[in-house]
């Protein structure tokens, strides 16, 4: 087991240091983000009956759309590099690979959404710190990349790949996203913590299941 | 690394097919490799030879036949074949914006490499790249790679190699580095090298073999040094096979 981590935490070690010197995917990320609430907030006018409708539409528009950007830039960059191959040579079990890669994705979008709520609040002028939403963007973004991961390196090997991924990965996803905007709402609107927790744990639900059957078939997904 | 569980036959083949879609490449190969030999494969473009290469590397699966690598089974056994084998292809394999010793770090941890700084310092000293150890691999021109990328195939101390045309970007001197290195590695290491340069093919290997439309239409010992007459052989074989 401490082997299996100790592999995986080199996969997330060799990600994080090649984003930390390319600074390719979280950028791309903030910056999709970023504009989509600038645009969002000037077509919407803030008001107080229409923020807990237009609101968690525009902000997980903003983390979906972006985290799908980071999903395909990360199968994109070792395969172009020539560098999936190497990682396909090591040897380790693929769900090594799948977590590796899967944690890295986490970080970059989660990353990414905490850098954006504050922007997303002061634009539709909500409270700045928000415990729930970072709870719900936690738990969202583990099932967005659990099955993200499996899809991004299905689609890397395809000739549309960054057209493949979201056409792939959308329909499978939504639950989470349905779960994730419904939570968001509440959470603007003020509701009491026990309203939320049922779609938390649809989500979680979701997520416990993708992370287990995705690592099962993901050798299937890199094999060419 | 694990030498101790390496059987006579490196490698064994037999009635490997693979096609992709309905353009089959590989037609029933038959291939035997003892362990400590160097064989060469020539063969014309199309003939399959990074196909076989990719087989043994695990990259890929073969439709039929059985395919076993130092003694393990390529069907159930695969992350036990990558770890006895080195594979130096036309890629580096090598992160571009890391340097040279973040990815020979990142494969040493991948492949559970002992003293793992130690073999660092060793397999960087053979193939001459000390000052350039901690440059980004992007910086590098393509021969620095390519001994970045021969460092990175046998830091694992692998008992196959599998080399898919090694000389492209290597001078002379960084030929015979290459042949140097395998030659640290043990009289036990088996090296499968495909090549269109007879001269090397010919100079490093102790057997050849002539892959044609998916077959071997020659495997046996060196039928001669002489380059020209075996450029006669080669053609001969092609032409009846083809």
């Amino acid at each position: 087991m401490r082997e299996f981590w100790g592999k995986v935490f080199a996969i997330l070690w060799k990600d994080l240091l090649l984003e930390i010197r390319a600074k390719e995917i979280v950028v791309s990320l903030l910056v999709f983000a970023l504009l989509t609430i600038i645009i969002f907030s000037f077509a919407f006018e803030p008001g107080p009956g229409r923020i807990g409708i237009v609101a968690p539409g525009v902000l997980w528009v903003a983390f979906t759309f972006a985290g799908v950007l980071g999903l395909n830039r990360s199968f994109i960059r070792e395969k172009d590099s020539g560098c999936l191959q190497g990682l396909m040579l090591c040897p380790v079990d693929r769900d090594v690979v799948y977590f590796g890669k899967m944690l890295a994705s986490f970080i970059f979008m989660f990353a990414m959404e905490l850098i954006i709520m504050p922007v997303f609040s002061i634009f539709l002028n909500l409270p700045i710190f928000m415990p729930g939403l970072i709870l719900i963007a936690f738990v969202a973004t583990i099932g967005f990349v659990a099955v993200g991961t499996i899809f991004s390196a299905i689609a890397v090997n395809t000739k549309a790949r960054e057209f493949m991924l979201p056409l792939l990965f959308f329909p499978v996803v939504i639950p989470v996203l349905i779960a994730a905007v419904k939570s968001t709402a509440l959470v603007l609107d003020g509701s009491p913590w026990a309203l939320l927790w049922p779609w938390l744990e649809m989500i979680a639900a979701f997520d416990a299941i993708f992370l287990v059957v995705s690592s099962l078939i993901f050798q299937y997904a890199l094999e060419e | 690394m694990s030498e101790d569980a390496s059987p006579i036959w490196a490698i064994e083949l037999s009635g490997l097919v693979k096609s992709f879609g309905s353009q089959p490449v590989l037609r029933g190969l038959e291939l035997k490799v003892k362990q400590g030999d160097f064989l060469t494969i020539f063969g014309p473009n199309g003939a399959g030879k990074t196909t076989l290469l990719r087989i043994l590397a695990t990259f890929m699966r073969p439709n039929k036949g059985q395919c076993k690598i130092a003694g393990f089974e390529l069907n159930k056994q695969a992350k036990e074949i990558r770890q006895n084998i080195g594979f130096v292809s036309h890629d580096t394999l090598l992160y571009e914006d890391l340097t040279g010793y973040e990815n020979l770090k990142f494969y040493g941890r991948m492949y559970d490499v002992p003293h793992l700084e130690e073999r660092i310092a060793e397999v960087i000293h053979q193939v001459g790249m000390e000052a350039r150890l901690h440059h980004r691999i992007g910086t590098l021109s393509h021969g620095m790679r390519k001994r970045f990328a021969i460092a990175r195939a046998v830091i694992h101390k692998p008992s196959i190699i599998l080399l898919d045309e090694p000389e492209t970007g290597l001078d002379q001197h960084a030929l015979t580095m290459l042949t140097g290195i395998l030659d640290s590695l043990g009289p036990r290491r088996t090296v499968l090298m495909t090549t269109h340069n007879m001269v090397q093919g010919l100079k490093l290997a102790n057997q050849v073999g002539i892959l044609v439309r998916g077959k071997l239409a020659f495997l046996g010992e060196k039928p001669t040094e002489d380059v020209a007459a075996f450029i006669d052989i080669y053609q001969h074989f092609v032409e009846v096979h083809q």
